[in-house]
C-alpha cells in the first residue's frame, strides 16, 4: 500500500471526527424540530452563548462589565475567582434552562399556530439577538476554554499504526479532543434514546412529536414539553459549545457551525436522531475527502466552504426527505 | 377632499384598476416622486448620500427582488448575497471588457447575467421545498463567493483580489469613480429604483404575479388549476435574480467603488435583505421600501446616539445593534407578521373612515 493511500485513510478518519462535531450541533436541531416543528436556526448561537457563559463563570468575569464601564466610567472586569470546571458547567446548564423557559414565555407562546416559515424567521431573529446579547454580556474577544479534556495528537494510535506504511509514514494522526468528542456524542445519543424510550417525560415528548393535538387531548401540556425540549437542546448546545470551544476557542465563528449543520440535517432528515449522526459523518468525511482528492490539487482549495451544501443540494434532488426522514406526503 | 373615495367616480376599467385608486394617494405618490427627482439632488451632500440615501435605494432594489421570490412566490432564498456578487462581478467584467459601453447598459446586462445564474440555481426548487430549499440556496451563496475568490479571471488577475470600478460617465456626468458627485450617483440609482419598482408593482398584480401567488399559497393546488410550476418558479427566480443582480452591480460600481467579495457579499448580506422584507412585509412592494429604509436607518441612528451622543465604543454599539435588530424582528413577527406594510394598510383603512368609524 502506498503512503498516499494511508494519507487518504487518515483524512477519512479525521473527516469522521469532524462529522461527529457537526452531528452534535445537528442533534439539537432535530430534537426541537421533532417536538415543536420549529426549525431552530439559533442552535449554533445557543452553542456559542453556552460556551461564552461557561467561560465567563469559570473565569469569574463580571457580566455586562463592558457596558457598565461605558455608562458609569468604572473599570471592572473580573470577580477574581476561578470556579471548578464541573461547577461552571452546571451553572451554564442552569442558564440554558432559564433561557429555554424565557424563549417559551416570550416568543413561542405568542407564535403558536403560525406558519413554519414565520417561526424559522423568528429563530433567526433570536439568533441575532443572542449574538449581540452574548457579546454584550461577556465581551467579543476570543476566549480560551479548557475544561480538562486532553488535547493534541494521540501518541498511542500514532505509534501502533506506524508499522502499516513505509518509511515516510508515521502512523495516523488523531486529535485526542476529537476522540473524546466522539465518545461524548455516543454517550449523549445513547442517553437521549434511553430517555425518550424509557421515561414518562420521554414518552410525552414522542407523543408531542407524533401529533400535537392528540398529545394535547390526552393531557400533555405542550408548553411544559417545549420548555423541556429547549432545555435539552440547550444542554446539547452546551456540549457542542464545550467541544468546539476547546477545539478552536470561543469566538463568533462558533455560531457559523449552525450553517454547516443545515446540510447535515438535510442529508439525515429533519426528524431522525440517527440520521443527524450519520448525516454528520457523511458530510464530515465527504468534505475532507473532496478537499484532499479534488479540491486542493485541482480547484485551488477551500472547497470545504461549499461542498457540504452542494452535496446536500444534489442529494435533495433525488431524495427530498433525506436519508431517514419521513416520506413527505402532500395533499391539497 | 381628505382621504376619501366618496365623490371619486371611476368611469373606466383602467381607472378602477389603478394602483393608487384614491386621489389623495395618487397625489401623495406624485409629490414624493417629484420631490425625489427635483428637490433631493440639489440638497444632497456626501454624508447623506453615502450613509443613508444610496444604500437605501440599492437595498430597496434588492429587497424588491427577494420579495418577488420569497414574498410573492414563496421560495425562501438565503443566496441573495451570492447573487448580488454575480451582479457586481458581471458589471465589473462588462465595464472593463467594453469601455465604450454606457454604464447604464452594463448594469442592465449584469442583471441579465444574474437572472441566468439565478435560474440555474432555481432549478432544484422544482423538487425541493420550504426549509430544504433555503438550505439549497445556501449552496449558491457559498459556492459563488468561493468562485469569485478563487478564479482570478473574474477580478482580472489583480494582485489584491479586489475589483474596483473604473470611471464612467452618463450624459457627461461622472457616475462611478472618486470624482462622482453625490447628486449624479443618486439620480442614476433613482432611475433604476423608480423603473424597477414600477415594473415590479405591475408585474405582481398581473397574470405573472397571480401565478406566483398561487404557487406560494399551495403549489400542488396551483398545478391542478393549470399553473405550470416550472415556468412560474423559474420566472420568479429569473426576475428576482435580475433585480438582485442590478442591486449588486449598483452596490459595487456606484456605492462602494471597490469590493472584496467575502466582505461585501457574505452570508450577512443575505440575512440583512431577508430581514428587510420580513420587517417591511412579505408580498408588498411598499414593504420592500419600508424595510430597506428601516434597516438602513436603524444602524445609522443607533450609531449616532450611542457613539455620537453617549460616547460609547463602536464595538459596544455594534453589539447593541445586533441585539436590537434581533429583538425587533421577533417583536415584529409576534405583533404584526405581515410587517410595516400591513401597519400602513391598517392606517389607511382607518383614515378612510375617520372621523366616523362606525
Amino acid at each position: 500500500m502506498s503512503a498516499g493511500f494511508y494519507f487518504g485513510v487518515e483524512v477519512f478518519l479525521n473527516g469522521l471526527m469532524t462529522g461527529v462535531m457537526y452531528s452534535l450541533v445537528a442533534l439539537g436541531f432535530v430534537l426541537i424540530f421533532k417536538a415543536s416543528g420549529i426549525f431552530n436556526y439559533a442552535q449554533g448561537v445557543m452553542a456559542l452563548f453556552a460556551a461564552l457563559t461557561l467561560v465567563g463563570f469559570k473565569d469569574g468575569q463580571i457580566p455586562f462589565a463592558h457596558l457598565f464601564n461605558a455608562i458609569f466610567g468604572t473599570d471592572i472586569h473580573h470577580f477574581g475567582w476561578h470556579l471548578p470546571a464541573l461547577f461552571a458547567v452546571l451553572l451554564a446548564l442552569f442558564i440554558m434552562i432559564l433561557f429555554a423557559w424565557l424563549v417559551e414565555k416570550l416568543i413561542l407562546k405568542h407564535l403558536v399556530n403560525q406558519e413554519p416559515i414565520i417561526l424559522f424567521m423568528a429563530t433567526i431573529g433570536l439568533a441575532y439577538f443572542m449574538e449581540g446579547f452574548g457579546d454584550l454580556m461577556w465581551g467579543a474577544d476570543i476566549k480560551k476554554l479548557d475544561v480538562g479534556i486532553p488535547q493534541g495528537g494521540n501518541l498511542w494510535i500514532e505509534e501502533s499504526t506506524a508499522f502499516l506504511g513505509g518509511d515516510d509514514f508515521y502512523g495516523f494522526y488523531l486529535d485526542n479532543l476529537d476522540i473524546w468528542a466522539s465518545v461524548v456524542a455516543a454517550v449523549l445519543v445513547t442517553g437521549l434514546v434511553i430517555f425518550s424510550q424509557y421515561t414518562k417525560t420521554g414518552r410525552a415528548l414522542r407523543a408531542v412529536a407524533d401529533d400535537h393535538q392528540a398529545a394535547l387531548s390526552v393531557g400533555i401540556s405542550l408548553r411544559v414539553i417545549w420548555v423541556i425540549v429547549w432545555s435539552i437542546a440547550g444542554f446539547v448546545a452546551l456540549v457542542a459549545g464545550i467541544m468546539w470551544g476547546s477545539k478552536s476557542g470561543v469566538q463568533f465563528s462558533l455560531s457559523l457551525i449552525a450553517l454547516k449543520a443545515l446540510p447535515v440535517l438535510i442529508l439525515g432528515g429533519f426528524t431522525s436522531i440517527p440520521g443527524a449522526i450519520i448525516g454528520g459523518l457523511i458530510i464530515g468525511v465527504g468534505e475532507k475527502l473532496f478537499e484532499f482528492l479534488v479540491g486542493a490539487p485541482f480547484l485551488g482549495g477551500a472547497t470545504e466552504n461549499w461542498f457540504a451544501y452542494m452535496l446536500a443540494l444534489v442529494f435533495l434532488v433525488f431524495r427530498p426527505q433525506g436519508l431517514f426522514g419521513e416520506k413527505i406526503i402532500e395533499r391539497v | 377632499m381628505l382621504y376619501r373615495e366618496v365623490g371619486d367616480y371611476k368611469t373606466s376599467y383602467a381607472a378602477d384598476q389603478a394602483t393608487f385608486s384614491i386621489t389623495f394617494d395618487r397625489w401623495f405618490y406624485h409629490a414624493v416622486v417629484a420631490a425625489a427627482v427635483l428637490v433631493v439632488p440639489f440638497v444632497i451632500n456626501d454624508y447623506w448620500a453615502n450613509a443613508v440615501v444610496l444604500p437605501f435605494l440599492i437595498y430597496s432594489i434588492a429587497a424588491i427582488g427577494l420579495n418577488i421570490l420569497t414574498g410573492y412566490c414563496g421560495q425562501v432564498s438565503l443566496g441573495t448575497g451570492g447573487f448580488m456578487a454575480v451582479g457586481a462581478y458581471a458589471c465589473y467584467k462588462l465595464m472593463t471588457a467594453f469601455p465604450e459601453l454606457n454604464i447604464f447598459f452594463c448594469v442592465l446586462l449584469s442583471g441579465g447575467v444574474t437572472a441566468l445564474v439565478g435560474m440555474i440555481f432555481g432549478l432544484p426548487s422544482l423538487r425541493i421545498k420550504g426549509f430544504y430549499l433555503a438550505v439549497a440556496t445556501l449552496a449558491a451563496q457559498f459556492f459563488l463567493v468561493w468562485l469569485f475568490n478563487k478564479v482570478a479571471w473574474f477580478y482580472n488577475y489583480s494582485a489584491s483580489g479586489q475589483i474596483s470600478a473604473p470611471e464612467r460617465t452618463v450624459l457627461g456626468f461622472e457616475i462611478t469613480g472618486p470624482e462622482a458627485l453625490p447628486a449624479s450617483a443618486y439620480l442614476f440609482c433613482l432611475v433604476f429604483v423608480l423603473g424597477l419598482a414600477w415594473i415590479a408593482r405591475n408585474m405582481t398584480r398581473g397574470s405573472n404575479g397571480r401565478r406566483w401567488m398561487a404557487i406560494r399559497d399551495m403549489d400542488i393546488a396551483a398545478e391542478i388549476i393549470g399553473v405550470n410550476p416550472l415556468s412560474a418558479k423559474l420566472s420568479a427566480f429569473a426576475v428576482s435574480s435580475f433585480y438582485v443582480g442590478i442591486a449588486g452591480a449598483l452596490f459595487f460600481s456606484v456605492y462602494l467603488g471597490a469590493v472584496e467579495v467575502t466582505e461585501a457579499f457574505g452570508i450577512q448580506k443575505s440575512f440583512i435583505v431577508l430581514f428587510m422584507i420580513i420587517i417591511g412585509g412579505l408580498g408588498s412592494i411598499f414593504g420592500s421600501f419600508a424595510g430597506a429604509a428601516f434597516m438602513v436607518l436603524l444602524p445609522v441612528l443607533l450609531k449616532n446616539v450611542m457613539v455620537g451622543q453617549l460616547g460609547w465604543a463602536t464595538d459596544l454599539a455594534a453589539h447593541f445593534e445586533f441585539a436590537i435588530v434581533g429583538a425587533l424582528i421577533v417583536f415584529f413577527l409576534i405583533v404584526e407578521p405581515h410587517g410595516l406594510a400591513m401597519l400602513w394598510r391598517i392606517i389607511k383603512e382607518k383614515l378612510r373612515l375617520w372621523p366616523f368609524p362606525h
